[in-house]
Order: structure tokens, then C-alpha cells, then sequence
């Protein structure tokens, strides 16, 4: 009725205004820009790695969408004919020819395809090290833990859509990763030859393969990343941002610069450096020059070639594992079936040990510490020492598996044994994650003890005094407030011993916990009390007024 | 002693112990004051800061004609050389970059300089409150009950056995990925009774005399390139490396001592590992090693592994000569070649 007309009273004067009001009033829009028109974002560099996957993949999607325009995904044999002089009249794979044709005969095809490739390469580096950000600054504490499970997807998608990618041009390199894939596809038990034959379309390598990977290369793998992306900002906008603990920020509130219109202009201009960036390196670097490996063929294969850098580590993990240790061969024959674990293990179980502890990681910290509150400041890594200690140890332990894969060129370019690097990367392989867990947690220690050090007495300041009765000491600046606050302020939990239940029993997974939670927290270093503070600021420490500063220096006595 | 700085675990005051209850805690000083930049104190800064931000995006308007230029005054033909691409390749690169770099660094330098730089404090909400939870929970309750679901488990019931039913057709359609699914294809290669050994790739036929001591061959069988489909999937599975040692360097096991002529031995060059091409050669320690994952077999032990992730020896191929004095083989591999897989036995 009457009332239904009363929104439209308002008239806009301008053009610009009527058009605006037009999409408004049919949209909503102006519900949108108070919900999200000065929406507050907390700023940290950290905090721009998520950034710089995301914008990657948009460029990826721009210059994919590119190449798919001149790409054709077909295994139809054919001589090429296009610029490049030493491959003409070669047999090869129309995929093969378009590649080159990319490369050659289109302008800018080269260009698009270096900024597409190094784009792959920075999006999984920027999800990887956005991840460990989260991780060992215990973003993925409540409310976050699905949306830290949603990231580990995008990982594994990530290197899905890099894998699939990577196989598409069909010239040498790629074939054989696809000839090692099959390889390690049949390894599995009962399936794996059907997967493979599924997979290739029969025997390996088949007609089918590069227009299946295409397929999942620029449709599925794509959509279902965007699809989890929209879940990832969904998520974000639900749980507002964390922020890092100081001065002013706390659980209940989140400090930082509104959307509109600074957190908007640094963000959107930071894409546009992220694609200079990128531009720069596929100007100016060479990647994956197809051209000289040729078209796919299984008979020849170039020593020292590298997949891309997120599949080393299972390449590595593949080159580390014995088949045979003395005569015992990992390859068994039970009841006329063959169990190929030389090649399944590498293949299969450290991926899996890593996703599935990178996945479960939220639910077993809170099992550990019971610790069931939302947590909207995030820790500094050493105020967790056994968190980032066992981070640092499963990087380790994936950095090892990644070094393996480039076992031949640490041989070639350091003049050394190839077996021998083989032999000590498989001792790291176990040795160096423990190594680490003990050497950062006493780092780790160490640095909360200098921060308490520092609390408590201040900033060395190098100035030595000579008191009256001879005594040379180090003047010490006290902090101010806002610096004091910053050390201070953390949440230090304590051993939580097995608890009994309500039979008065305990358990024996309640045991476990409790044995976990020692390991977790028997060693920390409290944070200062002011009582603490007080004290030290009382006794055996004279403070010393300088003439020269106008504010008074703290003397401590070593 | 009695010092507080080194917050030693085992030491008590320094730590706080177990059950001490709720320790006190600092008072928070708020967000620290804002310091004004320069552009906000000195207005001669603030319009340096604007003429900064303006020459940035200027920089990117250049990029853009660097853009042009290297994409116009260069063409690409057959005379083209490599050095002419890259050039191009650096000059479009270039271009992008500055053209992104000149817009990015100019919106940040202006947000950093020019924007209000005031932190600004906005109060969480809770995830979910626990009215919401309240009302969600009355509401599915009404819905399940308008629907009938929990009181007619009929429905229910036949409801899901066909949901399930229905997902099969949309995996068994795919059934047809492959149309051969038997394993069996995976035991035999082109190679059979009489069957010359060629070079690879020509396909000419190898003459046992040409093959002197420590010499190795890539060998394809011969037909191989007649044929018009499934080449590369033959050869994938037939690709063979042929080498000649001294006869007693060789150590032959019993029931392959008719497997090589004088010495001349050919073994698949397919890994029995995942399948690389065993392409490396070491004449001297008559040593075969995978460029991929580094297996290494022994020649002089029928290609015993003797380094790296490889399980099983490279299979031989047992050869002779025909009349014509080209080598041939005696038959096919005696067992699959390639890497294992569940059925291979």
C-alpha cells in the first residue's frame, strides 16, 4: 500500500546519484557498505601472505584464461611447423605443437606462459608460508580450526592444479613426471593398476591423458579452489581478523585501520605489486623452456631435471627409501600379488603423516590443553615453545625430503658422493626433526628468558657507569609502558596432570593427555608479575638518576 | 644468586608455580598515542608526498608504452632468433611490471603518507549468540516436524535406499575411462622369437659385430616405427639398452646362459622402480643408474640393485643372432617390465 512507497521518497540530483540509487534500492547496497565500508582490519606484514595467494590466483586465472585460448589439449600425432627452426618437421603431439606455438608464434604467448608458471610456483609458496604463519602464531585456535582445515584444502588443491598444469605441455619433462605418477599410482595395493588404466585410458601413456588433465586443470581443480576460497573469506569475515597481543588490543576487541578507505588501498594496490612482481621474474627468468626437452617420448630422459619445487618433497621422499637393505628387498610377493612399499611408503606416508597432523593439529592442542576459549590475539611464537617447537620439526623433516630431491644436483654442484648425500639426508630424515624439537624449544626459552630479562630491567643501553667506589656498570633504560606491556602480556598455561573422571578412574587416553601435556608445558618460563617487577625494582638494584637523561635509568648489577 | 633475570624454571620466584591461582596481572596502557608523519605536521611534505604518488602512477603509464613497444616493433617469424624472443619476452615483462608496480606502489604510498593513519578500535561480536542457537534449534525442530520425516520412517527409509542407489550410475558410468582393464597387457612388449634388435630411433638392425666391447646401444625393436597406433605406448614398454662386456665379467645364473651372445647383454631400460628410462651408462664399473631416483643396478649381476629405491632387478631380454648375423631376440621378457604392480606376481 502507502507504506510500501516511503523508501522512494528519497530523489537523488545527480546522475551518477540516480544510477547509484537505482542498484541500491534493488540490491541493498548501502547494508553492504555499513557492514563492510569501515570494517576493521588489523595491519601486520605477516598477515599479508594469505594476500599474495590470493592475488597469485587471480593472475593465474587471467593468464590462464589466456592460454587456453591458443592451448589445444590434443594427443593427435602430428609433424611440427611452426618458428622453431631445430624442432621442425619433428613428430609430436599436437598439445606439444600448440605449446610451442604459445611460445613462439603468439605474441606475448611466452610472457603469459612464464607469468602463469611463476604464478603457480608463488601461489603454493604463499598458501605454504601462510599456513606456518597461522600455525605458529595459534591462529587456528577456536573459532578458526575449520577454516585452518579449509587452508589445508587449498594446499592440496594447489598443488593439484600445479601438478595437472605442469603435465599439459607434453613435451619431455612432463611425460616422464606422468611415466613416475603411473608408477606410483600401480604401487598401490588391490586398485592401483585399475586407477592407472582409468587414469591413462588403457596402458601408459595412452591418447588420453593430456585432455583429462586438462580437463581437471581448468575447470574442476579451479572451481572447487574458488569455491573454498569464497568458504576461506566467508569464514574470515565471520571471525573478524586475529591481531598480535600489545597495548590496546585484547579477546574482545580487533584494532586496526578500516576497510574504507586505507585497509581498501593497501590491499588493492598491494595486488597490483604482487603482479609486478610477477612480471618481473617472467620477464626476466626463464621457466620450464620446453623447447629444448622435446616432445615426450620414453625412451630418453635428461639427468638433473626437478619437478616443480611443492612436489619435491614426495620426489625426495621417493629417492630416499631403500629398495633393497642388504638382501632384504621392500617388494614382497603374497599369494601371487605384489605389495610394492618401496615405492607406496615414500609415496603415500610422509603426505599423509604431514595432512593428517597439519588437519588434526587444532583438535590435538585442544585435547592437550584443554583449552576449549576463543582465542583472538595470537601467540609469538616463542610464548609457545613446544607449538612452534614441533612446527620447526615437521619443517625440518619436510625440508630434508625436499633437499632429497635435488640429491643429484647437491652431488654435482658440491663435487661429493651421490650415495653419500643420499645416506646422510636418510639419517636426517630422522635425526634432524628430533634435533630441531630440542633446538627450538631451548631457543625458544631462551628468548622468553631475555624478554623477562628485559621487563624486568630494561634495555641494555652499552653505556658503562663507574660508580664512586669503583664499580663499572652497565646503565639499563627502563621500558615504557606501551614496550613493558608487550613483553608481559601472554598467556602462559601450566601442566595439566590426568585428570580422573567421574568414576575417579583415569583413563588411559586421559593418562596420555596428561603425559602430553608435560611434554607440552613442563618447561616454560612464566611471564613477569608486577609484583615481580616491584621487586626487582626495590632491592639490590640502585638506581642510578643520570644527569645527562631526563628520565631515570635503571642500574642492574652483573 | 638472588638474581630475577634469568627466569630459570627450576628456580621458585622466578616462576610461577602450579596452583599459585590467578596471578596478577599488568594493567593495559591502551593503544599507544598516534604520532603524526610528516605529512600530517609540514604541508610542504604533505605535497611532496603528492607529487610522489602522482610521478608513481606516471611510472606505470611508461610501463604500459614499454608494453606496446616491445609487443609492436617486434615480430615474430621463422628468421626470428631465440635472443629476439627473450628480448621481447624482458621487453613485455618490463612493461607489466612497471605498469603494476606504478599503480601498486603509488595506492600504497598514498594510503601510508596521505590516508588518516588513526588506529581505530571495533568490538567483536560472538560467532554465535546463544538466542540464535535458540531460535535456529525451535525452528529445525519445526521443519523436521511439518515435514513428517522422524513420523514416517517409510518414506524415510525408501528415501535414502534410493538416494544411495541413485550415486551409482553417476560412478559406474565411468566405467568406461578404459575400455581394456586387464593387467595382462602389462606382461608382454612388442619384442618375440626372431625379433631384430634396432637403434633407437632410426630402426635400423644392429649387427652383433658392430657392437664392440664397452659400447652401449639404445635399441627399439625392429617394426617399431611402422607402426600406426599405440607406438609410444609399445615403446614405452619395449625400450631396451644393449651393451657388450668381456664374457667372464658377467655372472650368469643358471637357466640364462643362452641369454647373451659373446658378451653382448640387453637389459629393459624401463626402472623397475616407477619407470623412468635407465639412460645412464657407467662403462667403467659396468654400473646402469635411473637419472630420476637414482637407482642403481649392477650389469655384472644380471642388474641386481644394488643403490637406491629400486626392488627388483631390470629385466633381461635373452638375444642371439640370425643367419645375417643381426641380433635378434630369443623371445619376450620373461617377466613384465616397468614398475611392479599388484597383479605382477
Amino acid at each position: 500500500m502507502s507504506s510500501t512507497s516511503a523508501p522512494d521518497t528519497y530523489t537523488p540530483k545527480t546522475r551518477v546519484g540516480r544510477i547509484a540509487n537505482f542498484v541500491d534500492s534493488r540490491t541493498g547496497g548501502s547494508a553492504m557498505v555499513k557492514e563492510f565500508g569501515r570494517k576493521i582490519f588489523p595491519d601486520h606484514w605477516s598477515f599479508m601472505f594469505g594476500e599474495v595467494a590470493l592475488y597469485s590466483f587471480v593472475i593465474l586465472l587471467l593468464s590462464g584464461t589466456f592460454l587456453t585460448f591458443f592451448f589445444d589439449p590434443s594427443m593427435a600425432e602430428t609433424h611440427y611447423d611452426g618458428s622453431y627452426v631445430p624442432l621442425k618437421g619433428v613428430e609430436m603431439s599436437v598439445a606439444y605443437a600448440s605449446s610451442l606455438d604459445i611460445s613462439f608464434d603468439i605474441r606475448g604467448g611466452l610472457f603469459m606462459r612464464q607469468v602463469h608458471h611463476w604464478a603457480a610456483l608463488l601461489f603454493v609458496a604463499a598458501m605454504s608460508v601462510h599456513m606456518l604463519r597461522v600455525f605458529f602464531t595459534g591462529a587456528f585456535r577456536r573459532p578458526r580450526e575449520l577454516n585452518w582445515v579449509v587452508g589445508g584444502v587449498l594446499l592440496i588443491l594447489g598443488m593439484a592444479a600445479g601438478f595437472t598444469g605442469y603435465s599439459l605441455p607434453d613435451d619431455l619433462l612432463s611425460g616422464n613426471g606422468l611415466r613416475i605418477i603411473d608408477g606410483v599410482i600401480k604401487s598401490i595395493p588391490l586398485v592401483g593398476t585399475y586407477i592407472s588404466f582409468f587414469l591413462f585410458g588403457g596402458e601408459f601413456p595412452g591418447t588420453a591423458i593430456i585432455g583429462r588433465l586438462y580437463v581437471l586443470h581448468i575447470l574442476l581443480v579451479p572451481a572447487i579452489i574458488l569455491l573454498m576460497i569464497a568458504l576461506h573469506m566467508f569464514m574470515l569475515v565471520v571471525h573478524k581478523h586475529t591481531q598480535y597481543p600489545g597495548p590496546g588490543r585484547t579477546e574482545t576487541n580487533v584494532v586496526g585501520y578500516p576497510v574504507g578507505p586505507v585497509y581498501a588501498a593497501k590491499a588493492g594496490g598491494f595486488f597490483f605489486i604482487v603482479f609486478g612482481v610477477i612480471a618481473v621474474i617472467a620477464g626476466l627468468f626463464t621457466i620450464n623452456p620446453i623447447w629444448n626437452y622435446g616432445p615426450y617420448d620414453p625412451s630418453p630422459v635428461s639427468a638433473g631435471t626437478q619437478p616443480d619445487w611443492y612436489i619435491g618433497f614426495v620426489d625426495g621422499a621417493l629417492r630416499l627409501m631403500p629398495g633393497v637393505i642388504g638382501e632384504f628387498p621392500f617388494e614382497y610377493v603374497i599369494f601371487g600379488r605384489t605389495l610394492t612399499l618401496n615405492v607406496l611408503l615414500p609415496a603415500l606416508g610422509p603426505a599423509g603423516i604431514l595432512f593428517t597432523l597439519l588437519f588434526a593439529w587444532p583438535w590435538i592442542e585442544r585435547w592437550v590443553t584443554r583449552d576449549d576459549r576463543e582465542h583472538h590475539l595470537l601467540d609469538r611464537p616463542r610464548n609457545a615453545p613446544t607449538r612452534t617447537a614441533i612446527g620447526v620439526a615437521g619443517f625440518v623433516w619436510y625440508a630434508v625430503m625436499w633437499a632429497a630431491a635435488g640429491s643429484d644436483l647437491i652431488a654435482t654442484h658440491f663435487l661429493v658422493s651421490l650415495n653419500d648425500v643420499t645416506y646422510w639426508l636418510r639419517a636426517l630424515f630422522f635425526l634432524g626433526p628430533i634435533v630441531a624439537y630440542i633446538v627450538t624449544k631451548r631457543i625458544c626459552l631462551s628468548l622468553q628468558r631475555k624478554d623477562r630479562e628485559i621487563a624486568l630491567h630494561g634495555r641494555e643501553t652499552g653505556r658503562i657507569v663507574r660508580l664512586p667506589h669503583g664499580e663499572f656498570i652497565e646503565v639499563h633504560e627502563p621500558l615504557d609502558d606501551y614496550h613493558q606491556y608487550r613483553l608481559v602480556n601472554f598467556e602462559s598455561p601450566e601442566v595439566l596432570p590426568a585428570q580422573p573422571d567421574a568414576n575417579g578412574r583415569i583413563g588411559r587416553t586421559e593418562k596420555l593427555r596428561g603425559r602430553l601435556s608435560r611434554l607440552f608445558f613442563e618447561d616454560r618460563v612464566a611471564p613477569v608479575t608486577p609484583a615481580e617487577l616491584e621487586a626487582a625494582h626495590a632491592h639490590g638494584h640502585p638506581a642510578v638518576e643520570e644527569a645527562a637523561e631526563s628520565r631515570t635509568s635503571e642500574v642492574s648489577r652483573h | 644468586m638472588g638474581d630475577h633475570s634469568h627466569g630459570d624454571p627450576n628456580t621458585s620466584g622466578t616462576v610461577a608455580t602450579a596452583g599459585q591461582g590467578q596471578v596478577e596481572k599488568f594493567q593495559d596502557p591502551g593503544l599507544p598515542p598516534h604520532r603524526p608523519r610528516l605529512a600530517d605536521k609540514d604541508p610542504r611534505a604533505e605535497k611532496r608526498a603528492e607529487r610522489q604518488v602522482a610521478i608513481l602512477f606516471a611510472v606505470s603509464i611508461i610501463g604500459t608504452l614499454l608494453f606496446f613497444v616491445g609487443y609492436f616493433a617486434i615480430r615474430l617469424d621463422e628468421s626470428t632468433a631465440i635472443s629476439t624472443l627473450r628480448l621481447q619476452n624482458m621487453l613485455l615483462g618490463l612493461g607489466t611490471a612497471f605498469a603494476m608496480l606504478g599503480i601498486g606502489v603509488g595506492i600504497v604510498h598514498w594510503a601510508k603518507t596521505l590516508m588518516p593513519d588513526h588506529e581505530v578500535a571495533e568490538e567483536r561480536h560472538e560467532v554465535r549468540p546463544e538466542e540464535d542457537r535458540q531460535v535456529a534449534e525451535k525452528m529445525i525442530g519445526q521443519i523436521l516436524d511439518e515435514s513428517g520425516i522422524k513420523r514416517r520412517p517409510l518414506i524415510r527409509n525408501t528415501l535414502l535406499g534410493a538416494g544411495v542407489l541413485a550415486i551409482l550410475p553417476a560412478i559406474g558410468i565411468f566405467r568406461d575411462l578404459s575400455k581394456n582393464i586387464n593387467p595382462d597387457v602389462l606382461r608382454h612388449t612388442m619384442w618375440d622369437e626372431g625379433v631384430r634388435l634396432a637403434r633407437d630411433p632410426e630402426g635400423t638392425p644392429i649387427r652383433a659385430a658392430d657392437v664392440t666391447i664397452g659400447s652401449a646401444f639404445h635399441v627399439i625393436p625392429e617394426g617399431l616405427n611402422d607402426l600406426h597406433e599405440g607406438k609410444l605406448n609399445e615403446k614405452a614398454k619395449a625400450v631396451v639398452l644393449l651393451m657388450r662386456l668381456n664374457p667372464e665379467d658377467l655372472q650368469v645364473s643358471p637357466g640364462r646362459e643362452d641369454w647373451n651372445y659373446n658378451g653382448i647383454v640387453a637389459y629393459s631400460k624401463i626402472c623397475t622402480h616407477v619407470g623412468c628410462p635407465v639412460a645412464l651408462y657407467e662403462q667403467q664399473t659396468h654400473h646402469l643408474l635411473c637419472p630420476c631416483h637414482q637407482s642403481t643396478f649392477d650389469l655384472t649381476q644380471e642388474c641386481k640393485v644394488i643403490f637406491g629405491p629400486a626392488a627388483h632387478p631390470l629385466p633381461q631380454l635373452p638375444i642371439t643372432v640370425d643367419s645375417e648375423g643381426y641380433l635378434v631376440a630369443r623371445s619376450d621378457f620373461q617377466s613384465p617390465v616397468g614398475p611392479s604392480f599388484w597383479e605382477r606376481g
